[in-house]
């Protein structure tokens, strides 16, 4: 099952998908913020969301999922 | 004067505050989070807390808890540095009802400034140019882009409640600005507790430029010149100097006089900067910030001013040690300040700094807040630490900066350490040819 994954550790501070949601390889999901700056966090591959794994303003570790994708 | 101090910072300020206490022979002590429990600062101090988890609503922001140190540790002032407490407002008025000493000017000063449309106001009351806009927000995206057209494109949206560079775009169209108006206004929102934005003529290739002020509590308020901090990436500053050099000597009469002018307007107290855009020979008000800054370090090494034991000085009621008339500058200083961030796309790289190591030298001096052996979260700023390097005179400097850099060699994460070197190196860097596009135009 493909998953959205963050390539660094940070604040989670927005989602931008919810569950249903159809996207796109490339498009920016979240947006998680690191060191004061944000980071957008871009899904590798498309599909439609099956659920949401992280909550805003949640702390997520380097390679923690946010999404399942269908 | 007094006898303990808490720093309520991290990092390398938290470091150099302590040393500027230590030389004045007071006590300190240290706040750290959870993440920082091994870091610097906290085992720099005489005494050191912890104030909770790591991220900083929970720690460094964590108001009750810090009072609850200050009174067991026995404080009797309290040193903000920059960044998280330094302009906050309530936390001074929660100082001054708890007795312990702010080190820094008064809430009401602070209120003023904090907010850029009545910061604006009162530069232009006292006399300060500041940049055609608006002077109240404005309520809409249409509002602005009408107000924009009166203008002239293009255009800098503001935050009114911004900083560092958050909550800022630059339009160059109508249809630029109705998107930034709407993303900046929701990223506002959530950063700063307000979406309220107002707008300003952009300049298209001016420089940034700073005038330090200071005040004591009898009236004296003194500038120590001025400082160069063009080249920013993403709004923020990456190198600073001092002195400013191209600039008229009628120009830099008038930013002196205009900073002078906006300290007394205001009876300022304390350590402050107010920040300038320069282009051909007109300058405008951009900013105030009421606090220490990062790049204050360049200013000392050129008029030889501890800037940070005036404060502690101005704040226990003693008069400033120098008068206008005795500061002296001599030579010329650069900082870089390097970051934990891929040096090509400068996004941020947590990790563990495994080798940390910069020369020594009569013409070096490092303000870190890191060493080997440090683990660098992704809690805080990337700051790591402040390269500053003086020389007789600029050429000389940069020559110098160029070898300390290039001797300097961090391991274990990512660093700008790489593109401070190009930098350094880039002949409109090294012939003082820059505004603040220069990184975008040339990295």
């Amino acid at each position: 099952m493909a998953k959205i994954e963050v390539s660094m550790a940070g604040n989670l501070w927005k989602l931008l998908k919810q569950e249903g949601d159809e996207v796109q390889a490339g498009e920016e999901v979240a947006i998680l913020e690191s060191m004061k700056m944000e980071i957008p966090v871009e899904a590798e591959s498309g599909g439609a969301i099956k659920a949401v794994l992280k909550a805003e303003g949640e702390f997520v570790d380097e390679g923690e999922a946010l999404f399942e994708l269908e | 004067m007094f006898t303990k101090i808490l720093i309520v910072n991290r990092g390398e300020i938290a470091c150099r505050v302590i040393q500027s206490c230590r030389a004045l022979g007071i006590k300190t002590v240290a706040i750290y989070s959870e993440a920082d429990r091994d870091a610097l600062h906290t085992s720099l101090a005489d005494e050191a807390y912890d104030v909770g988890p790591p991220r900083v609503f929970e720690s460094y922001l964590n108001v009750d808890k810090i009072f609850a140190v200050a009174k067991e540790a026995n404080v009797d002032a309290i040193h903000p540095g920059y960044g998280f407490l330094s302009e906050n407002a309530d936390f001074v008025n929660r100082c001054l009802k708890e007795n312990i000493v702010f080190i820094g000017p008064s809430p009401e000063t602070m209120t003023i400034m904090g907010d850029k449309v009545s910061a604006r106001k009162h530069m232009k009351a006292a006399g300060v140019p500041v940049m055609p806009g608006t002077d109240d927000p404005v309520a809409s995206a249409e509002a602005a882009v009408s107000f924009a057209e009166e203008i002239g494109y293009p255009v800098m949206l503001k935050a009114a409640a911004g900083g560092g560079g958050i909550g800022m775009e630059k339009a160059a169209d109508a249809e630029a600005l109705e998107k930034a108006f709407h993303s900046n206004q929701r990223r506002a929102t959530s950063y700063f507790g307000s979406g309220s934005l107002y707008l300003e003529k952009a300049l298209e290739a001016p420089r940034h430029i700073e005038v330090q002020v200071i005040g004591d509590q009898i009236g004296n308020v003194i500038h120590l010149g001025e400082r160069d901090c063009s080249i920013q990436r993403r709004h923020q500053k990456v190198i600073e100097e001092a002195p400013a050099l191209g600039l008229s000597e009628d120009l830099l009469q008038r930013l002196r006089q205009a900073a002078i002018q906006a300290a007394e307007s205001l009876n300022y107290e304390n350590a402050g900067t107010l920040e300038f855009l320069v282009e051909d020979d007109a300058f405008y008000f951009l900013e105030m910030n009421t606090r220490l800054q990062v790049e204050h370090p360049v200013t000392e090494e050129v008029t030889g001013v501890d800037i940070v034991k005036e404060q502690i000085r101005v704040a226990a009621g003693k008069k400033l040690s120098v008068d206008q008339a005795q500061v002296k500058r001599h030579g010329h200083a650069i900082e870089t300040r390097v970051y934990a961030e891929d040096p090509k796309t400068f996004f941020p790289s947590p990790g563990t700094i495994e080798v940390f190591h910069v020369p020594e030298g009569e013409q070096i001096r490092l303000d870190t807040g890191v060493r080997a052996g440090t683990e660098v979260t992704p809690h805080y700023d990337p700051l790591l630490a402040k390269v500053i390097v003086s020389g007789k005179d600029r050429e000389d400097a940069v020559r110098n900066m160029q070898k300390t850099l290039n001797e300097s060699e961090i391991q274990g994460l990512k660093t700008n350490l790489p593109f401070l070197r190009e930098v350094l190196e880039h002949p409109d860097f090294v012939s003082s040819n820059v505004t603040i596009n220069f990184v975008k135009d040339h990295f």
